[in-house]
C-alpha cells in the first residue's frame, strides 16, 4: 500500500480550489431550497385544491420528475434550456435552475402531508370568522403546516446538499469538484476523495444532529 | 428546437459494429444488472444491520448505528469514488475486481443504511409482547427473530422497500462517474455523437420509467401473495 500523504492540503489549496466549491454547493443548495419550497407549497395547494385542471398538472409534474434519476434530468436540463432560450448557459446557473425545478417535486409531497395533517376544524374555523381561501391558507394553515413538517423539509435539505454533487455530470465547480481538482494537480486523488468523504460526512452529520434536536422540541409543542 | 425528429438515429452504426438501439438494449442491461445486485447487497446488509440495531446488545446497537449513519451521511457519488478510487489503493488486492462490483457494493452499502432504517422501524412496531412470548417459551434471541418477529416485520416494511428498489434503479445512474456502460453513461456519449440528444435522452428516460414501474407492480404481487389475513393493509 502507497503510504497516504495529507501535508499537501494546507490553507492555500484549501482557499483556492476548495473554498470555491464548497461556496457554490451551500448556494445551490440554498437557492434549490427556497425556490423549491416555494413551488412545492404551490404544487401541493394544487393537488390539494380539488380542481381537475390543477390537480392533474401539479400531479404530472412531481410524478414525472420523482421516476426519474436526478442525474437525467440534469442531463435534460442542461441539454434543453440553450435550445429554449436560444443561447449557452453555463454550467452553474443551469444546475441552479435544474435543482430548484426538481427538489420542488420532493418539497410538494412533504408539504402535501405537512397541509393534511391541519386539522379540518382549523379550516372550517377560518372559514368562518370570515377569512377567504388565501387569508385562511396564509395565516392559519400553512404556518402549522410549516412547523410540523420542518424537520422533514430540513432532512430533505440534507439530501439535497448530497446530491449537489451530481452536478459532476455537466462539469459545474462545486466542492466535490474542487477536492477532485486539487487533487488531480497534485497527484494525490486518494487523499482528497478521502478528505471529501470526510468534510461531507461532518456537514451532513452535523445537520442531521441539528434537525434531531429540533424534532425533539416540535414534538414537545404538538 | 429546429430540426425534426430523428428516430432512425437508433439504427445508425456505431462505429463500432453494432447500432446505437443494441448499445441502448446492453446499456439497460448494465443498468438493471446494477440496480439488482446492489439491491441484494442492500436487502442482505440493510436487514442485517436493522436487525442488529434492534437486539438488546448494546455493542451491536451502537455499531449498526455507526454503520447507518456512516453511510447516510456521505453523498453516493463520493462514495462510488472512494471504493472506486481509494479502497483498491488500500487494499492492492482489490484492483484485480472489475469496476461494476466495486459500483454494487457502493450503491449497495448506500442503500443498506436506508433498509436498516426500515427495517428496524419495521421490527419496533411488533408490540414487545411478541419478542417476550417467544423468549418466554424458551426460544432463543436468534429463534425469536427467525419465527416470531422478522416474519411479521418484513411483511411490514414491503412498502419502503418497493420505494427503496425503485430508489436503487434511479441511483444506479450515479455509476455513469466510474464509466459502467449503464443507461446514464449511453444518453451522454451517445448524445455527444450523434448531437441526437432530445431523442436519445426520451429514450433512456423511457427506459429508467418502464425499469421502475416493473419493480412496483412486482413488489405489489409480492406483497399481495405474503399478505396475513386480517393483518396490515387488510388481507381478505
Amino acid at each position: 500500500m502507497t503510504a497516504l500523504d495529507f501535508t499537501f492540503l494546507n490553507w492555500n489549496i484549501v482557499s483556492n480550489f476548495i473554498l470555491k466549491g464548497l461556496i457554490f454547493s451551500v448556494q445551490l443548495t440554498i437557492v434549490a431550497m427556497i425556490g423549491g419550497i416555494a413551488i412545492g407549497t404551490l404544487l401541493a395547494l394544487m393537488r390539494l385544491s380539488g380542481k381537475k385542471w390543477l390537480v392533474m398538472p401539479a400531479a404530472f409534474y412531481v410524478n414525472t420528475l420523482r421516476s426519474i434519476p436526478l442525474v437525467m434530468v440534469i442531463l435534460w436540463f442542461f441539454l434543453l434550456i440553450p435550445l429554449l432560450i436560444g443561447r449557452p448557459l453555463g454550467a452553474e446557473v443551469s444546475a441552479i435552475v435544474t435543482f430548484t425545478v426538481f427538489e420542488a417535486a420532493y418539497y410538494s409531497e412533504i408539504m402535501r402531508a405537512g397541509i393534511q395533517s391541519v386539522p379540518k376544524g382549523q379550516v372550517y374555523a377560518g372559514y368562518a370568522v370570515g377569512m377567504t381561501y388565501k387569508q385562511c391558507m396564509q395565516l392559519v394553515v400553512l404556518p402549522q403546516a410549516f412547523r410540523n413538517m420542518l424537520p422533514v423539509l430540513l432532512t430533505q435539505t440534507i439530501i439535497l446538499f448530497q446530491d449537489t454533487s451530481l452536478v459532476y455530470a455537466i462539469g459545474a465547480y462545486d466542492l466535490l469538484k474542487g477536492f477532485e481538482v486539487a487533487g488531480k494537480n497534485f497527484n494525490r486523488p486518494v487523499e482528497t476523495y478521502l478528505t471529501a468523504a470526510v468534510v461531507y460526512f461532518i456537514i451532513c452529520f452535523s445537520l442531521s444532529m441539528i434537525v434531531r434536536r429540533l424534532q425533539k422540541k416540535i414534538a414537545i409543542i404538538r | 428546437m429546429g430540426s425534426k425528429w430523428d428516430w432512425q438515429v437508433f439504427l445508425q452504426d456505431t462505429g463500432g459494429g453494432r447500432t446505437y438501439l443494441e448499445w441502448l438494449m446492453s446499456a439497460w442491461g448494465w443498468t438493471l444488472s446494477v440496480a439488482l445486485m446492489s439491491l441484494v447487497v442492500a436487502l442482505v446488509v440493510g436487514s442485517l444491520v436493522g436487525i442488529l440495531r434492534t437486539t438488546p446488545n448494546k455493542w451491536f446497537v451502537g455499531f449498526g448505528n455507526a454503520w447507518t449513519e456512516l453511510f447516510r451521511n456521505i453523498p453516493l457519488l463520493v462514495q462510488i469514488f472512494l471504493w472506486y478510487h481509494v479502497i483498491p489503493s488500500i487494499f492492492l488486492s482489490l484492483r484485480a475486481l472489475p469496476s461494476i462490483i466495486l459500483v454494487v457494493f457502493a450503491l449497495g452499502f448506500f442503500t443498506s443504511a436506508r433498509i436498516s432504517e426500515q427495517v428496524k422501524a419495521g421490527i419496533q412496531a411488533l408490540p414487545k409482547g411478541q419478542r417476550y412470548a417467544g423468549l418466554a417459551m424458551g426460544l432463543t434471541l436468534p429463534q425469536t427473530y427467525r419465527y416470531v418477529l422478522l416474519p411479521m416485520a418484513f411483511r411490514i416494511v414491503i412498502p419502503p422497500l418497493t420505494s427503496e428498489s425503485m430508489n436503487i434503479v434511479k441511483n444506479s445512474s450515479v455509476a455513469f462517474a466510474v464509466s459502467i456502460a449503464e443507461l446514464t453513461m449511453f444518453a451522454m456519449q451517445a448524445q455527444e455523437e450523434t448531437s441526437r440528444g432530445i431523442e436519445i435522452y426520451l429514450a433512456v428516460t423511457l427506459l429508467y420509467f418502464v425499469s421502475a414501474f416493473a419493480i412496483n407492480r412486482l413488489a405489489l404481487f409480492i406483497e399481495n401473495r405474503v399478505q396475513v389475513p386480517g393483518m396490515i393493509g387488510g388481507g381478505k
